[in-house]
């Protein structure tokens, strides 16, 4: 995982290369998502990039009927809603995603602790399309 | 750890505001003027040149109004200059913020008299335009990137609520009639209406315009139907979330020991903390505010009081969720039991701990950077006993507010005393 740095972007330009990168101290172990200089739990400065496996389960989501700028550039709105929610990695630490391939119709059928798979998606930009991170169902 | 007080004792000597609302006639200027001129009108005999420094609390004109720099320009507008100013932005807990800053600055023995105001000028942009602005509140490189808006923040940390508490969503309900209920009673209100007032004139629109009459039997029944209450952001539909607002609120603060100098009813600022977060996926977990029970622990420990000592709160409902999750942050009841304090009337205006007697964000309005200071005037008016018909029984003696910033990333908690 030499190819990337602690600067943020290289979490983005992992994601397009299809890695989930984050770091993990090398001083308290502690894993964090995105990748830190500075561990958050100790403060040390020694950590290194890891890739995590992709796998994780749904801590908290909501289905989005009033969609941000982004997403309502991708085709959402009140009749086409879409699930964001809160990913916990099996290696521990939590991040936001999308969620694809759950029930948008009825809400109530996503659970909390669905087991997740990351893939990503795709938006809709201009010219230069860009991936942000979403995951679905096992 | 050694214990934390302020050098100098702080009071609040007045208060104002705007009121809160739609205004397309006003900018941050005139609304900032109006609440000024609202603080003049109940002060006898105090001039405004004894006013040494100018706290303000904005979240962003820059994206709101295109307009920077707003502090010099406010002081200079109701004929301050050339006292020192200074904008403080923490997103929606802006002037929370700039109070307990301009308190901190008295206690230091800098100041002795210093102006806090808060503002907000929503309604110029539209509503996506004005979605997009308060997302520059949450980290908008890892959050707002995926999809996320704000509504669809506390939305998922009212599913991980649901989850852990097996909650009954009903409770939602009953924490936007209350505040409905509040602040159809308070002049300053965006909205001046009971939620059973709102379904009884949508009826009566559909009626005038020859549509079929909805057939809504109660409050619940109205806000249980997405033809009266969209989905926003599941569990969270419009009745849940606080509205686009325009307004200011300002307060006096003074040292302690002059305070009657100005006012023969101060109210004194006992206790304040403040603490900060990262992200929301950073938490342990997703039912709970951690920097709200460190800003209330902080406060709590200034005042040496405990939760069950506060008479009245005024805390930052944004969202219903959050209403219900800064009741168990703040102590007032246990983890997980807040759902259903809400739903068994305990934090009513005749409960036993009343919440958001100002109508709270949801109906007072949440002009966002105005929030904070505006909370101190409901507290102001109800320690004092000039609430009206809001007015809450048993003379209030300790009054508590709690503003929250982005997703909790800010949070600051200040506790007021009458003594008199």
């Amino acid at each position: 995982m030499e190819a990337y740095s602690m600067i943020s972007k290289d979490f983005f330009e992992a994601l397009e290369a299809g890695a989930l990168i984050g770091s993990h101290c090398l001083d308290c172990g502690t894993k964090a998502i995105p990748q830190r200089q500075i561990c958050p739990k100790c403060l040390g400065s020694r950590t290194e990039i890891i890739e995590y496996s992709g796998k994780g389960s749904l801590a908290a989501f909501t289905v989005v009927y009033v969609p941000s700028s982004m997403m309502a550039n991708n085709g959402f709105d009140s009749r086409n809603p879409y699930c964001v929610g809160i990913v916990e990695l099996d290696e521990g630490p939590k991040i936001s995603a999308q969620i694809l391939d759950v029930d948008l119709r009825n809400p109530e059928s996503i659970s909390i602790g669905t087991k997740l798979v990351m893939v990503s998606a795709k938006n809709n930009t201009d010219e230069n399309p860009k991936t942000h991170l979403a995951f679905k169902p096992v | 750890m050694p214990e934390k007080k302020l050098k100098r004792g702080v009071a609040v000597a007045g208060v104002g505001l705007s009121k809160f609302g739609a205004f397309p006639e006003k900018n941050s200027r005139d609304l900032f003027v109006e609440a000024f001129l609202d603080l003049m009108g109940s002060m006898k005999g105090f001039d405004p040149h004894q006013i040494e420094a100018f706290y303000l609390g904005n979240f962003s004109s820059d994206q709101f109004e295109k307009q920077a720099h707003l502090a010099p320009i406010l002081a200079s507008w109701v004929g301050l200059s050339p006292i020192s100013t200074l904008r403080i932005e923490d997103a929606c807990a802006s002037s929370g913020v700039a109070l307990r800053q301009a308190a901190l600055a008295i206690a230091s023995g800098q100041y002795d008299v210093v102006l806090v105001g808060g503002v907000e000028k929503m309604t110029s942009l539209e509503i996506a335009a004005v979605t997009e602005a308060l997302g520059t509140a949450a980290d908008a490189q890892f959050e707002v990137s995926v999809g996320f808006t704000f509504p669809g923040f506390y939305a998922a940390m009212a599913t991980a609520y649901m989850h852990e508490f097996q909650a009954d969503p009903k409770a939602f309900y009953h924490v936007s009639i209350k505040n409905h209920n509040n602040g159809a009673l308070n002049e300053y209100a965006q909205f001046k209406q009971t939620i059973r007032e709102i379904m009884e004139s949508k009826k009566e629109r559909a009626a005038q315009k020859g549509r079929p009459v909805p057939v809504w039997e109660d409050e619940f029944d109205f806000l249980s139907d997405p033809k009266g209450n969209p989905m926003i952001a599941w569990p969270m539909a419009l009745f849940d979330c606080s509205p686009v607002s325009d307004g200011a609120a300002v307060a006096l603060l003074v040292s302690e020991e002059i305070a009657n100098s100005f006012t023969d009813t101060p109210i004194y600022m006992i206790g304040s903390g403040q603490a900060s977060d990262g992200a929301l996926p950073e938490r342990e977990n997703l039912f709970s505010i951690p920097a709200a029970l460190e800003a209330g622990r902080q406060a709590y420990q200034m005042a040496k009081l405990s939760p069950s000592d506060i008479d009245i709160a005024e805390v930052h409902d944004c969202f219903t969720i959050a209403e219900i999750i800064a009741t168990e942050d703040l102590g007032f009841f246990d983890r997980g039991k807040g759902w259903q304090a809400a739903i068994e009337g305990k934090t009513t205006r005749d409960g036993i701990r009343p919440v958001n007697t100002s109508g709270g964000l949801k109906a007072k309005g949440h002009p966002v950077g105005a929030t904070g200071v505006g909370q101190v005037v409901e507290i102001w008016k109800q320690l004092n006993g000039i609430a009206g018909e809001r007015q809450v029984k048993g003379n209030p003696k300790i009054g508590l507010t709690h503003n929250v910033g982005g997703t909790g990333q800010t949070c600051v908690v200040n506790i007021f005393e009458r003594r008199a």
